[in-house]
């Protein structure tokens, strides 16, 4: 028989032991939001749609809200065309620049900043000297920009060898070869940056399309970024690590699975100028890009159709007009458009689904987009950790994240010990065969989810659980397209996004880059052509 | 227990609470002049206090009818007790109650009363058991030899190896032992003496206590890197430091000097008039920072001024220097007076939400661009604002740091104007525990140099001739090209954390 003091002392260690275990793995309040693949989804499980029974009309449907919708949209109502329904899946329009706001502050759960453009983004630069973020030019015709828009110093901060070093290359503990290898990598993407082809055009420009065709730049999109690294016999890890980290961040894929034209682009298209900043300042906000989407959707609020699944899109037997087929998941019922015109601004993965008619161009199929996971966790303090100051953007240095922005870092107040913030957590989930990762990423808890993210963040700062007061997590089935080996000047893409008729397409997905600015301009582009094309009917 | 051990006890307890009632009294005292300054005055009017509390004390002893021996046990552990804690309470409270004098006077008065009761109540006790003249004898030998005992031990060890609030704390528990040794040996005598036992007890383990956190509470008080420190406390922003050394008062924010009281006139007058002298008009008056209310001291001593809003982050900074009877005597209650605002919010979103032209007169006067976060208070973005709130002709003075020891972050500030379109005029002035210290006056019109003659008067620093001089700039501090500080460059930041380091070295 067991002593009662034997009993009790059992029961004491077990409830003590119970007290460690809860502590360590704290429920941390928060949810996964955004709906999209459980609606998404039900276009490819062989669910068919009923039809509706009466028909809307409009001018021109603009399918998806993402960048490239909102863009066509409101250069087609800035051109008088009015009569718009722009169809959107999920509950807000945005797309990847998407966002949400607590009481701490707005924070993105995508895309969160825009470099300056260059000349060759005319439409863009329009678009902020709209906006106001480019408030003037000074005596040389240099754009000056809001200084509360461009990202505030500093920008960027590494951890590695157990301390945060100022800006993103591995600089901290390199030997001498690693620093000639990061130095010439650095050299070389800064002859890049001013390469032009014979036809005047820059090596690497944005948008995409407006760079030169000269054949010995577009031989890079036939080897992937490590190989061309291999090519430089550039092996050391540092610089592996500082381009892999590079895709990872702007394509969601290694430098293995990314071409090198892709990849340098990233380096060499930042030629942007400014009279108050230097060439690869970047524009950020505290909801990210999300604050392009809310200018972008102002005025338009009314024509915008929230939780609406655009499952077929085609020219109406006989002609003249588009039939756009839709299901209305707040009215749980069908809805039939017919239109002049249609923007299909969709990625291509889904694209090809809704336009039934693009199955006969038999086209190559577009490159698979990596899944993403998105975390933000609102602490109640801001993150202490050993070395350089929190920056905008914090990286960790041997990890399969890409660290995370702070959304409180543009405001302009000196915080206090005390103050709150939202850390935005990103990871791609490249790391695997994409499929797999897609159902396991699916399959994953909130509690998953917060344990990866804390477990990443824990190496620079272990006092972390303690000041998270809430997780929420958004996972993106299919992130952004990547510069495939082959998909940029292949000759596929510029059949994706040839109009069929009065169906015409705008999408990131067709710049092979996922950029606001290829968005954008594809969405002006596509509104402009529509419109020519009703003026000439 | 036989008569002359009960009667060794009670005359060893003469001797040990003389010494405790001398240390006290000398605790208060030495407190007093520490954190109050002026020694001589300080100790004076303690000692007077306390000896007439104990003359208090000693009258009032005729009160005590009966039980004798259960009253000199209670007084035993009250006296330990709030003796005992009297360092430690008139350490913590310093900053905390708005005059320092009254919670002082009242201890050193409640100590001294319970004090002056011991000894007639213990004469009473030992009354049958020695003779009168004996009895008086020795009764006061022991009183006086404890007292010598208590002012040799105070300055040779109990000051240098305990400190102040672990010597009260520890002369406490003895003041509670004699109580509890006199309950012990005399329980038989003595009603209620297990109650009063537990009692004793209760206050010795509080004194202990307090003995054994003295080191924390010390280094909370007095702060690891100052000597002096006679106020510490960090706010979510900084951490705010008094200290009071050979009578000269300083404030340490974060570990930089903000001023130190022998030579802050010349600070706040260089700071002051030069932009007030150069301004068209005065009336309305905005300070950033400066929540020490010493500039407010100086811009009201321009009558035609008649408002002055304070805008300082910490509510901290500006309730010390409101309430604090030490700090008031020094900006002349400026924070209190009927033409001063004081709004506690941060001046970067604040003044975003003001309108346009609405002030004749700013000062800018925020601690040195050390970090990023206070680098933005010298952008361009901020000037942006300030010159909006501005009126098209008033005038702008904004604290640079040392031209002399930072020369480049200097003169980033000047440039940082002329890009915001500022005109400028630096100047400078030395200050001796700063060194040679920067400024400029600036506006959005052409700028007049300040007229020597509209100085006010009462000025210890500043007359015509030495406002002249200010404008001058010798070689090793003249301008030099430097970058304009920007939110997306922080230049200031960078080059004034180079400089201070090099300077340093």
């Amino acid at each position: 028989m067991i002593s009662r003091r034997r009993f009790l002392d059992a029961a004491v260690g077990a409830a003590l032991l119970a007290g460690c275990e809860r502590e360590k793995s704290r429920v941390v309040p928060g949810e996964i939001t955004g709906a999209s693949f459980r609606r998404g989804h039900r276009l490819w499980q062989g669910g068919r749609f009923p039809v509706a029974a009466e028909t809307l009309r409009c001018d021109v449907a603009v399918v998806g809200g993402g960048i490239a919708g909102l863009a066509a949209a409101r250069r087609l109502d800035r051109g008088g065309t009015r009569n718009i329904a722009l169809l959107e899946l999920e509950d807000e329009a945005g797309g990847n620049s998407a966002f949400s706001a607590n009481a701490v502050s707005a924070y993105p759960w995508g895309a969160h900043y825009v470099t300056l453009p260059a000349e060759e983004a005319g439409e863009v630069i329009a678009l902020y000297e709209e906006l106001g973020l480019i408030t003037g030019r000074d005596g040389a015709g240099r754009p000056i920009y809001d200084e509360r828009a461009l990202v505030m110093d500093p920008p960027e901060r590494l951890w590695m060898l157990g301390r945060w070093q100022e800006g993103l290359s591995p600089k901290l503990g390199a030997s001498d070869v690693e620093l000639r290898e990061l130095a010439a990598f650095q050299r070389e993407t800064r002859r890049l940056r001013d390469a032009r082809g014979a036809d005047g055009r820059r090596a690497f420009a944005i948008p995409v399309d407006r760079s030169s065709r000269d054949p010995e730049w577009l031989a890079l999109d036939k080897i992937t970024m490590g190989e061309w690294l291999d090519a430089r016999g550039w092996r050391s890890p540092r610089l592996r690590w500082f381009v892999d980290y590079a895709c990872r961040d702007d394509f969601g894929a290694t430098l293995d699975q990314v071409s090198a034209w892709g990849a340098l682009h990233y380096y060499a298209a930042r030629n942007g100028i400014a009279a108050n900043a230097e060439t690869d300042a970047v524009l950020t906000w505290p909801e990210g890009n999300g604050f392009l989407t809310r200018r972008l959707r102002e005025g338009l609020e009314d024509r915008v159709h929230s939780a609406c699944l655009a499952w077929r899109v085609e020219a109406k037997p006989g002609g003249g007009s588009v039939i756009v087929d839709a299901w209305d998941f707040r009215l749980e019922r069908p809805v039939r458009w017919e239109a002049r015109a249609a923007v299909v601004c969709t990625p291509l993965h889904v694209t090809r689904r809704v336009v039934p008619a693009l199955r006969e161009r038999r086209l190559a199929p577009p490159p698979d987009p990596a899944p993403w996971v998105v975390v933000n966790l609102t602490l109640d303090r801001r993150p202490a950790g050993q070395g350089f100051a929190l920056a905008w953007d914090n990286v960790l240095y041997d990890s399969r994240s890409l660290g995370y922005v702070v959304a409180t870092h543009q405001r302009l107040d000196r915080p206090g010990a005390d103050a709150p913030t939202v850390l935005t957590w990103y990871q791609p989930l490249c790391d695997g065969p994409l499929g797999p990762e897609r159902v396991r990423a699916m399959e994953r808890t909130h509690a998953d989810w917060c344990e990866l993210a804390l477990a990443d963040l824990r190496r620079a700062h272990p006092d972390i659980d303690r000041s998270v007061q809430r997780a929420d997590v958004r996972v993106w089935g299919h992130g952004m397209t990547r510069p495939a080996p082959g998909w940029t000047w292949g000759g596929s893409r510029e059949q994706w996004a040839e109009p069929l008729g009065t169906i015409h397409f705008a999408h990131s997905d067709l710049s092979g880059i996922s950029i606001f600015e290829e968005a954008y301009t594809r969405g002006v582009l596509a509104a402009e052509a529509v419109a020519a094309q009703m003026a000439a009917v | 227990m036989t008569d002359r051990s009960v009667r060794l006890l009670l005359l060893a307890s003469v001797f040990v609470i003389a010494t405790c009632g001398l240390i006290y009294e000398l605790i208060a005292g030495t407190l007093a002049s520490y954190l109050l300054g002026d020694s001589v005055t300080q100790f004076s009017t303690v000692i007077g206090a306390y000896l007439f509390a104990m003359g208090v004390g000693s009258w009032l002893s005729r009160f005590v009818e009966r039980r004798l021996l259960s009253v000199f046990v209670q007084v035993e552990f009250y006296v330990g007790l709030v003796g005992g804690a009297s360092a430690a309470l008139l350490f913590g409270l310093f900053g905390q109650v708005g005059s320092f004098r009254v919670l002082l006077y009242a201890l050193v008065f409640l100590v001294g009363a319970m004090v002056g009761l011991e000894i007639p109540l213990l004469l009473r006790i030992l009354r049958d058991r020695l003779e009168f003249k004996d009895l008086v004898a020795k009764v006061f030998a022991l009183d006086y030899v404890g007292a010598l005992l208590a002012s040799l031990l105070f300055p040779l060890v109990l000051v240098p190896k305990l400190g102040l609030v672990r010597s009260a704390f520890f002369f406490g528990m003895l003041n509670v032992l004699v109580g509890l040794a006199t309950l012990r040996l005399l329980r038989d005598r003595i009603t209620w003496a297990r109650g009063h036992a537990l009692v004793g007890g209760l206050i010795l383990a509080l004194l202990g206590t307090g003995f054994a956190l003295s080191d924390r509470l010390v280094s909370w008080a007095e702060g690891a890197t100052y000597s002096d420190v006679i106020y510490a406390r960090s706010t979510p922003y900084q951490r705010i430091v008094l200290t009071r050394g050979q009578g000269d008062l300083r404030l340490y924010l974060n570990g930089n000097l903000q001023f130190s009281q022998r030579d802050e006139y010349r600070y706040h007058e260089a700071l002051v008039h030069p932009g007030l002298a150069a301004a068209p008009r005065r009336a309305r008056v905005l300070v950033m920072g400066g929540g020490d209310g010493l500039a407010v001291r100086e811009i009201l001593r321009w009558p035609d001024v008649e408002q002055v809003t304070l805008v300082d982050l910490d509510p901290a900074m500006t309730r010390l220097f409101s309430t604090h009877e030490l700090l008031t005597a020094l900006n002349g209650g400026a924070l209190a007076s009927p033409k001063v605002r004081v709004v506690n919010a941060d001046a970067f979103l604040w003044l975003q939400g003001q309108p346009a032209a609405a002030w004749d007169f700013i000062l800018a006067d925020f601690p040195d661009p050390s970090n990023f976060a206070l680098g933005k208070l010298y952008s361009t973005a901020f000037y942006r604002e300030v010159r909006r709130a501005l009126a098209p002709d008033g005038v702008l003075t904004v604290q640079c740091t040392s031209p002399y020891a930072a020369r480049r972050a200097y003169w980033t500030t000047i440039h940082t104007l002329d890009a915001t379109g500022f005109g400028t005029r630096p100047y400078h002035a030395y200050v001796p525990s700063f060194g040679e210290w920067g400024f400029v006056l600036a506006s959005p019109a052409a700028l007049p140099p300040p007229s020597a003659g509209l100085l006010p008067p009462g000025l210890r620093f500043l007359d015509a001739p030495t406002l002249a001089d200010l404008f001058r700039f010798p070689r090793d501090m003249a301008e030099v090209p430097t970058e304009v500080n920007r939110l997306n460059n922080q230049a200031l930041v960078r080059v004034f954390e180079e400089e201070w380091k090099e300077h340093a070295h």
